[in-house]
């Protein structure tokens, strides 16, 4: 519990400052370090072909958004097919099956980091440094560039955030949101760039591997193993983890992720690493209320957020410890006896909470009421989130909230002034019928034809199981139940499916609806409109995301992790 | 000519009564109402439909028990007949107050004036009898004391008093008269004294009591865009559950759960939100209804609806705020002026002239002992917009008296040659500082005095315009007074802003500058002049007394006449978003419990340990399911009366009221069907056993 308390403590105490920065260098107004960065930057604008201060519409923003995903999506699939005749492959790994390069690549370009591959086995210095680093780096800014012009478009668009214009005055035209390609550069160099830098120092300062060098051979102490000899893989594995616990990833270099202690050798990289999960998503939402100018904004985002993450990791911590499997053996099967279930747990809710998805124990393992809380946090994907993803998901549930609490205070539902209607309520509608649509139509399909699908497990852990992994695909956050046998054709297609369905549709719907709503006329708000900025307000929008979730999920969570809850808790 | 003795005061009555047969009608409507073409406009309802179907077919093929199918069937059946009965129910309240009003329209015979311009009072012959239905807008007709008016039109000629009560229920009656801003009549009313001719506005079947007819009945209701809105996220959520329980039985297949279609059928009926589904339409009708039982004729729902985001009121101080008819309450003497000096001019000023102001000196004049008679030779001036005073000449030119406002006077007097003292303009601030209006006597070159016009704030204003300011809409007063006087009123009124010295186009001018900076603008006008600004403003209510051209223009009219009833029209926009908000929010809280009713009934024959989640203690699986059916079907009527009265509304802070809601429909909404489902259990396991 203390280490919980800690992380979150440093979390927001970093956060803050982080978030602030943040909101300036997104907000690009002029700021300290502009003659470095902007010498940095001008080369990436010159061969984008783009002048960073021109503005675009919502669809121009995603239209580029979608050109990039399909160029760099494209780029590294390749990469991956051919990296056996490439150069930095020292130990000589093959090219990967092409449905397996295709789930790792949408997997990856959709900051999922879901993986059916085993990356120090499967993936060569190469494919591992720039195809997956290189995605790491910049999918998590890709994010936050959507919410950040979903932000502007709320507020108006750029036009109406500048001081001393009217909001009135943008009405019927379509807003600037921004630049696509400066939001992600400049939030690439100037944040997270930076960020990750620190962090490879000190995890290698920590003993995480950092090198170009092949793996050495060691002779193992024991030998009962029938092994005599074993290749220790190495490579440049501090930088990536540095990116993949910052940038919301999850996806490690070796197979097992954090719980090896080639990823996590120490207490302290296991706190660096623990507080990285969640330090960008918890500077995200500090970063609201100095980006738009409502500070109370970032009050009902944080607090929310924190409500949800408190309520969410004590009762993960408290279930695994407590309820059915926490007797002796059971317990530590699949975590490290280096950590212990609490800050395996910990971990667990964290990477869950912040669609992460980096592991430090193995999920699959998990007291199936843990399990049930981990799903809990994915299937609302809005307690921190993603990079951007997070923050974007709650403004859809806000503006569900608005609605119906805006009927409930005698006004047709405004957010920020400006009416939400048949048409946003039509786009947010989509988004409520994807989510079951994608997950338990997958789930359904997969449990009925065991045939095509090669599921590894029967009983109730088995739903679980198919569950988790659709979750975790259209959640973008990449944990998995690892007893699944998932590098199959089955699994590598439908996921690489859920995975887009879960990325594109979620980023994209709500920019516009907020690009429909600034085209709005804005009213001022007066004594009579609905101030979303309290704590009546924040627990009604906790409330549409407790019940909204339950409704859609209650049978299926009841006859995964809860029937097998249960029937533990029987014997 | 039919005369009818109408009962007043009634059509309009109680919102939530209704009679035992059109009780009876309803429960007929609820059974036509299952036609398809119907139907598919509810996707809740027509899921629900669906849903009975399939369930009477599973029952007919002998896949599940009889007795367990058939009842199964007969609540989803009973299920959606409650919604169309709410539907039938509210549309038959406006039936009634429309058969109410028809029987003010049938077999009226009119008295066609065929010579208008030669037409004196109580004249006969040259008149053509015929009924009103064949009237046409620009005849003129003629009617008399006892007779009820044939058609809607405008009065051109006479002044009478008419009883409305046929439209409005209200038995008072009212003075109409022609050539002011209170000459519009309506068909079916009748004249109580006098007589009058009416020029004819309305094509026959577009008179306001036909159009009336149609909008109560909801022989044309169109969703508001609103109600669209929740339409479609209900269709959403109705999806969202369609998805839940076809991918159940694949899912539950994998674990050995074989779920029996019945069930699903009766689980998703229990999720999808038919409580809201089955009110939905009613809410939309009663709120139409509500408007009118407050006398306010709303042209559409979305009138309705916008007005209860309604944030600024633009009123006009006369007649709204302040009785209108300003009196003369004191004559002010210049200093070496004689106050009866004063006071016999500014008698002989207004001895022939009409308007309620020169009638109140007239009186005050008499009052204060002036004895002086009808002058001989006298030439009156009347007030024209040009010259803007009034007054008479006496003695073939020699004694010019006038009275008018203080700069006009001013500039008669200089032009005549004659000195304006200093004295006087102290004089004419002081009595407007006090919020009267001050009119400047003269005669010949000397400038006499001045006459204090007091115009009495209404009683009860100020409390209705505090009303609105806790509702969060700022009050405008509009008013021709001079900055002073305006002052001095808005201060008493209780009005948040004012605009002195208004001319009709700054009434507009105003609106247009509220709106761009995006607010919601209501007007509420009565004069041919109001009708621009009652056309721009997003609520625009037009007092029945007014003009035709100002009701055409407004969407709305108030058939009371009474200004401040904006606050009524309102509440009754906002009591409409509030109830439906609240029913949807406590239809979606209810599936948390049905939930627990109906998963571990799902689930306990294939799996033992589910017992565990019957957190209810339901007596077996199949009672547990018919109770969740049972309360999901009762809880429509249950709601009736409030889907018709609407959520009570108390002004308060939108943050308060969003508490106050949230914890009656929310958590009010997920614990009530806990403990309803357990009654309803309790009352299944004696009655029928396990």
């Amino acid at each position: 519990m203390i280490e919980a308390l800690l992380v979150l403590a440093l979390a927001i105490g970093l956060g803050w400052p982080l978030g602030r920065y943040l909101a300036a260098v997104m907000r690009g107004a002029p700021m300290r370090g502009d003659r470095l960065f902007d010498w940095i930057e001008r080369p990436f604008y010159r061969l984008l072909g783009t002048d960073p201060r021109r503005g675009m519409s919502w669809r121009g923003y995603a239209k580029a958004f979608a050109l990039s995903n399909l160029v760099v999506g494209g780029l590294v699939w390749g990469l991956f097919m051919t990296q056996a005749w490439l150069p930095l492959n020292p130990d000589a790994i093959p090219n990967l099956r092409w449905d397996t390069a295709l789930h790792t690549m949408v997997s990856f370009l959709t900051n999922t980091n879901q993986q059916h591959y085993s990356g120090q086995a499967q993936l060569s210095y190469l494919s591992q440094m720039v195809g997956i680093v290189g995605l790491q780096m910049a999918t998590p800014m890709m994010g936050l560039a959507l919410v950040v012009a979903t932000l502007r478009a709320l507020m108006g668009g750029r036009q109406a955030m500048q001081h001393g214009s009217d909001p009135a005055s943008t009405a019927g035209s379509e807003a600037d949101v921004g630049n696509y390609w400066a939001d992600v550069v400049r939030g690439g160099l100037r944040f997270l760039l930076p960020l990750c830098l620190l962090w490879s120092v000190l995890l290698t300062s920590q003993g995480v591997p950092s090198t170009l060098q092949g793996g050495p051979i060691a002779t193992p102490v024991d030998a009962s193993a029938g092994m005599t000899q074993q290749k220790l893989p190495l490579g440049p594995v501090a930088p990536m983890v540095a990116i993949k616990q910052l940038g919301t990833n999850g996806g490690g270099w070796y197979g097992p992720n954090s719980s090896v202690p080639l990823e996590n050798p120490t207490p302290f990289s296991n706190l660096l690493e623990t507080l990285a999960l969640i330090l960008i998503p918890v500077a995200v939402a500090f970063m609201v209320g100095p980006f738009t100018g409502r500070r109370k904004f970032t009050a009902l985002v944080f607090g929310s957020m924190l409500l949800m993450s408190v309520l969410s990791t004590g009762t993960g911590i408290v279930l695994e410890g407590h309820t059915a499997s926490a007797a002796a053996p059971l317990l530590m099967e699949g975590k490290e006896v280096r950590f212990g279930a609490n800050a395996s747990a910990l971990w667990a809710t964290l990477t869950t909470q912040t669609s992460n998805g980096s592991v430090n124990a193995m999920h699959d393992s998990l007291a199936p009421l843990t399990g049930l809380v981990t799903l809990g946090n994915m299937l609302v994907n809005a307690i921190w989130g993603g990079i951007g993803c997070g923050l974007q998901q709650f403004i859809v549930y806000l503006l569900l909230a608005v609605f119906l609490a805006g009927l409930m205070t005698g006004r047709t539902p405004e957010l920020f002034g400006r009416k939400i209607e048949a048409r946003e309520v039509r786009l947010l509608s989509l988004l409520i019928l994807l989510q079951p649509l994608a997950l338990l139509g997958f789930t359904a399909l997969t449990l009925a034809l065991p045939q095509f699908t090669d599921n590894s497990n029967p009983g109730f852990h088995g739903i679980s199981q198919v569950f988790y992994e659709y979750t975790s695909a259209f959640a973008n956050n990449g944990s998995g139940f690892e007893g699944l046998g998932d590098a199959t054709y089955w699994w590598n297609l439908t996921c690489s499916l859920v995975l887009a369905l879960g990325r594109y549709p979620a980023l994209i719907v709500p920019l516009a609806v907020a690009a429909s709503l600034a085209r709005k006329r804005h009213a001022p708000e007066g004594p009579g409109s609905l101030h979303i900025e309290t704590p009546t307000f924040a627990l009604t929008t906790i409330a549409v995301i407790v019940i909204l979730t339950l409704l859609q999920f209650m049978p299926v969570l009841v006859l995964g992790p809860v029937a097998e809850h249960l029937s533990l808790a029987a014997h | 000519m039919i005369q009818q003795s109408h009962q007043t005061k009634t059509q309009h009555g109680h919102p939530a009564s209704i009679d035992a047969a059109s009780l009876r009608a309803s429960v007929r409507d609820a059974f036509l109402k299952l036609a398809p073409r119907h139907i598919v406009k509810s996707p809740v309802m027509a899921i629900v439909l669906g849903g009975t179907l399939l369930a009477a077919s599973i029952t007919l093929a002998g896949a599940a028990p009889a007795g367990f199918g058939w009842a199964v069937t007969a609540i989803l059946l009973v299920t959606v007949l409650f919604g169309n009965f709410a539907e039938a129910v509210a549309e038959a309240r406006g039936r009634g107050q429309a058969s109410s009003l028809r029987r003010a329209r049938k077999d009226l015979v009119a008295r066609r004036v065929d010579d208008v311009k030669g037409f004196r009072p109580g004249m006969r012959g040259n008149e053509t009898q015929l009924p009103a239905a064949d009237l046409r807008p620009g005849d003129h007709v003629v009617v008399s004391e006892g007779e009820l008016i044939p058609a809607d039109g405008e009065i051109v000629h006479g002044l009478a008093t008419i009883n409305e009560s046929a439209v409005t229920g209200e038995s008072a009656p009212v003075l109409r008269e022609a050539g002011t801003d209170r000459s519009g009549v309506i068909g079916g009313t009748k004249v109580l004294s006098d007589e009058i001719v009416v020029r004819v506005t309305a094509e026959p079947g577009h008179s306001f009591l036909d159009r009336m007819i149609a909008l109560v009945e909801g022989a044309n209701r169109q969703k508001t865009p609103n109600e669209i809105a929740l339409t479609m996220l209900l269709a959403a959520m109705t999806l969202t559950f369609l998805i839940v329980v076809a991918t159940l039985s694949a899912i539950g297949a994998f674990v050995g759960v074989h779920v029996d279609p019945l069930l699903l059928i009766a689980l998703l009926v229990c999720l999808i939100p038919t409580t809201i589904g089955g009110l939905l339409p009613a809410i939309g009708i009663a709120g139409m209804n509500r408007a009118l039982s407050a006398n306010v004729l709303a042209k559409s729902g979305k009138a309705v609806e916008v007005a209860g985001d309604v944030d600024v009121l633009l009123l006009d101080k006369t007649g709204t705020i302040t009785h209108g008819d300003r009196q003369a309450t004191a004559f002010h003497a210049l200093t070496g002026i004689n106050v009866e000096q004063l006071r016999d001019a500014a008698l002989l000023s207004s001895l022939a002239d009409p308007t309620p102001e020169g009638k109140s000196v007239v009186r005050l004049a008499r009052e204060q002992g002036a004895a002086m008679q009808d002058p001989a030779h006298a030439h009156y001036i009347q007030f024209t917009a040009q010259t803007r005073m009034s007054g008479v000449d006496l003695d073939a030119g020699a004694r010019l008296i006038r009275k008018g406002a203080g700069d006009t006077i001013e500039r008669h007097v200089l032009a005549l040659g004659g000195e304006v003292p200093a004295e006087l303009k102290a004089r004419v601030e002081q009595v407007a500082r006090g919020g009267a209006t001050p009119l400047v006597v003269s005669e010949g070159r000397y400038v006499l005095g001045v006459i204090e016009l007091s115009d009495v704030v209404k009683h009860g204003v100020k409390d209705k315009f505090a009303r609105l300011r806790a509702m969060g809409i700022k009050t405008v007063m509009i008013t021709g007074d001079n900055p002073l006087t305006a002052a001095a009123i808005a201060a008493e009124a209780g009005v948040d802003d004012y605009i002195a010295e208004a001319r009709p186009e700054d009434k507009l001018a105003r609106i247009r500058s509220e709106q761009a900076s995006g607010r919601l603008v209501a007007m509420v006008g009565d004069g041919t002049n109001d009708a621009p600004a009652l056309a721009q403003a997003d609520v625009g209510l037009a007092m029945n007394s007014g003009t035709q051209a100002a009701k055409e223009a407004g969407n709305m009219v108030d058939l009371d006449s009474d200004p401040t009833k904006l606050l009524a029209v309102v509440e009754v926009g906002k009591q409409q978003l509030i109830t439906r908000g609240a029913l949807t929010t406590f239809s979606l809280a209810n599936d948390v419990s049905k939930y627990f009713a109906i998963l571990p009934a799902l689930f306990a024959a294939a799996i033992p340990s589910m017992a565990a989640l019957n957190v209810m203690g339901l007596s077996s699986p199949k009672n547990a399911v018919l109770a969740a059916l049972i309360f999901n079907a009762l809880v429509i009527p249950a709601l009736i009366p409030l889907a018709l009265r609407g959520v009570r509304f108390k002004p308060a802070s939108a943050t308060v009221l969003l508490r106050r809601n949230m914890l009656l429909y929310g958590v009010g909404g997920v614990l009530l069907p806990f403990v309803a489902i357990k009654l309803v259990d309790l009352a299944l396991d004696a009655t029928i056993g396990t």
